[in-house]
């Protein structure tokens, strides 16, 4: 009988996808610990890490799938989904509750029509809930991709929306 | 000759319009043909003015703030530039009251020193420190910190000289220094302005720490939320690097020191030291137990010396001018200068670095001059999200580690977040169970179980009559025991301190919505 040739098969993944993924790990694999640094490397060029390049990831660490897969719903940063255009952060902390953030937190929801992990229907916008941003002097605060906003009320929200939609 | 204006790249600045204030500033200079040099330092920390510009005058520093972008041409038309009179003007930044009073010794150069240029650092005393180390044998070093009587800043205070010690006497061929950079805590920024405002600080605190146990690699595990700060330790790195600070032969010295930063991924968890160990090994941020202790066998099986960035930031000053002087300030057991970060629901929030010793209500009432709503204080959370919730009737509590253990509260990372008389306790206490279910990293049943029942037994005492309440009360007393006893680490262990607090101080807001309808 003829043997399997001993590699382990991939499914197939979209070029670009692939291209991403290699691209990365034949940067960083070398890395002691290159796991967390690679899936940033990853999420920074697709925005994200598709689940069809968990293998992929895998073979090029020598880390087992469940390894590569459980590290990346362990951390909340990682996504596995494409976000939309541009993903808010809206802290949900204890400084920023002192200062309306629970309010602040309503509005925007229902403004964007959206819940936390959602991305609007359009496509424009994800949101996410983080804990703490460090602008805590300035509460309430939001972060917009890596663009820090502080002392934010609803009405300053809505008015950097419609600027956002020109 | 040109004038030197400052306009801060602290994060916080940032986020209230700094960016566009030294854009306009440059366009109006261009325009009227003055010769402006613009530095973008970190911030002085008096947040309620910031973006808060600073202008180099013969006789001294002269600030500006809060300046909006529609601020600038006015400030030009008032001469700014040569500390003309204008509605926005502070004076000299140095005889700021809030300023003035404090005694910085971490935080000497944050805000005020170019954070890109390694001549300004040392030209503001940078690096002192370790030339004064690379005179000393190892364990001189160690001493030096063990005498100052410096404790860790990240919230578990525990002494550095003695977790150095362990490390320096274990045996191995690889040892590491890890600073966590993971400042996760609700309230607290100073690790954020010192990283973004005086990174070198930062570097040389971890080079000596490296000097003193034989460590000859550093990590910066610094939180994803922290992008600013990214930027201006990676820029300080590669300058430090240059000019041979970092390298195979730090000065001269033979002796080698590499460093990186490592950017996490939004777990809380992960400034516990041990899942921040595990993190670093690109793995799942679980906790590890204890023992063995990370000085013995620490990231990736080798003695680690893991201290907090305020910790290390607070080396550099105490091997320049000696353990004596540093220890001669604070109280008790807690020796040195705490950077305090007042946060919440204040008129005036900001870093304030004192001796331990200053108590809540000067810090409240006197620097951030009450709430900013104008309702009276209700409670004060200190320590982030794991600390009590303090009632007003405990202001007069001095900032000391065993002042607040004696509360039952804790100091943690120095983090005072001030709530209202509009704050429903309850709410909080139930936010408190949300957050360590969240973020709990699920390796011990109490806290990955126990803080769900939390949320859930919260809900019954609040939504029941008193029967319902009073059962649920013991259960939930229950609960938070089993939670103090048999966490793994100190997120479950200590997440039922704003829980009880909130109990023990604030009753009255768990009665049943039946109950207050009826009142």
């Amino acid at each position: 009988m003829k043997r399997a040739p001993n590699i382990t098969l991939l499914p197939d993944i979209p070029e670009d996808v692939r291209a991403a993924v290699l691209d990365v790990t034949t940067r960083l694999k070398d890395l002691p610990g290159a796991l967390l640094p690679v899936l940033h490397g990853i999420q920074q060029a697709l925005g994200y890490v598709p689940e069809i390049s968990v293998p992929l990831i895998a073979r090029e660490l020598n880390l087992s799938r469940a390894d590569v897969h459980g590290v990346i719903s362990f951390y909340h940063f990682f996504r596995s989904k494409a976000p939309g255009r541009r993903v808010i952060y809206v802290c949900r902390a204890e400084s920023c509750q002192a200062m309306g953030a629970v309010t602040l937190e309503k509005h925007i929801k229902q403004r964007l029509g959206v819940d936390f992990h959602q991305t609007t229907t359009d496509g424009a916008y994800s949101l996410e809930p983080v804990y703490c941003l460090g602008n805590c002097a300035c509460s309430p605060a939001i972060m917009v991709d890596d663009e820090l906003k502080g002392r934010l009320t609803p009405e300053r929200f809505d008015a950097w929306l419609a600027a956002e939609k020109g | 000759m040109s004038i030197t204006v400052y306009v801060p790249r602290d994060a916080s600045a940032l986020s209230l319009g700094a960016e566009a204030v030294a854009e306009a500033i440059s366009a109006e200079a261009k325009q009227c043909g003055a010769d402006v040099h613009i530095v973008r330092n970190g911030s002085r920390g008096l947040y309620w003015l910031e973006p808060m510009v600073e202008v180099e005058t013969p006789a001294g520093r002269y600030a500006y703030g809060p300046v909006q972008l529609e601020d600038v041409s006015a400030l030009f038309e008032a001469d700014f530039l040569h500390a003309g009179k204008h509605a926005l003007g502070l004076g000299p930044t140095e005889d700021i009251a809030y300023l003035k009073s404090q005694q910085r010794l971490t935080f000497a150069r944050t805000g005020i020193v170019d954070p890109r240029s390694l001549d300004d650092y040392r030209a503001h005393d940078g690096y002192r420190g370790l030339e004064a180390a690379l005179r000393m044998s190892s364990a001189d070093i160690v001493n030096v910190v063990t005498d100052a009587g410096l404790r860790g800043r990240g919230g578990a205070a525990f002494p550095a000289g003695i977790k150095w010690k362990t490390c320096l006497d274990a045996n191995a061929d690889q040892k590491y220094i890890v600073c966590n950079a993971d400042e996760g805590d609700s309230g607290t920024y100073a690790d954020r302005m010192i990283m973004e405002g005086d990174p070198f600080v930062l570097i040389e605190g971890m080079t000596i720490a490296g000097l003193a146990v034989g460590a000859t690699h550093g990590y910066i595990y610094l939180r994803v939320e922290y992008p600013h700060a990214q930027r201006s330790l990676e820029a300080a790195i590669a300058a430090a690097e240059t000019e041979g600070y970092l390298g195979d032969d730090v000065r001269g010295s033979g002796k080698a020191f590499h460093l990186e930063v490592r950017m996490a991924a939004g777990a809380y968890i992960c400034g516990e030291e041990t899942s921040l160990l595990e993190s670093l090994e690109g793995k799942r941020g679980q906790v590890r137990f204890k023992p063995p202790l990370p000085a013995i066998q620490g990231l990736f099986g080798k003695p680690t010396v893991i201290n907090n960035v305020v910790t290390l930031a607070s080396v550099p000053i105490v091997l320049d001018k000696g353990a004596a002087f540093y220890r001669d300030f604070g109280m008790g057991k807690s020796r040195g200068t705490l950077p305090i970060q007042l946060a919440g629901n204040l008129k005036r929030p900001g870093l304030v670095e004192r001796a331990f010793g200053v108590t809540l209500r000067e810090l409240i009432e006197g620097y951030a001059d009450g709430t900013a709503s104008g309702r009276p204080v209700r409670a004060i959370q200190v320590g982030g999200p794991l600390g009590a919730y303090i009632p007003i009737s405990q202001l007069d509590t001095p900032i000391d580690y065993e002042a607040f253990i004696a509360i039952g509260g804790m100091l943690g990372h120095g983090g005072i977040v001030v709530f209202d008389d509009s704050v429903d306790m309850a709410a909080q206490a139930r936010y408190a169970m949300e957050f360590c279910a969240i973020e709990s990293c699920g390796k011990c049943t109490p806290c990955r179980i126990g803080s769900v029942r939390g949320v859930e037994v919260i809900d019954r005492m609040v939504a029941g009559d008193a029967a319902e309440r009073e059962r649920n009360e013991v259960l939930l007393r229950d609960l938070c025991q089993t939670m103090l006893c048999g966490s793994l680490c100190a997120l479950g262990g200590m997440a039922p301190f704003p829980v009880l607090s909130a109990l023990d101080h604030f009753h009255e807001d768990f009665s049943g919505a039946a109950e207050k309808a009826a009142t």
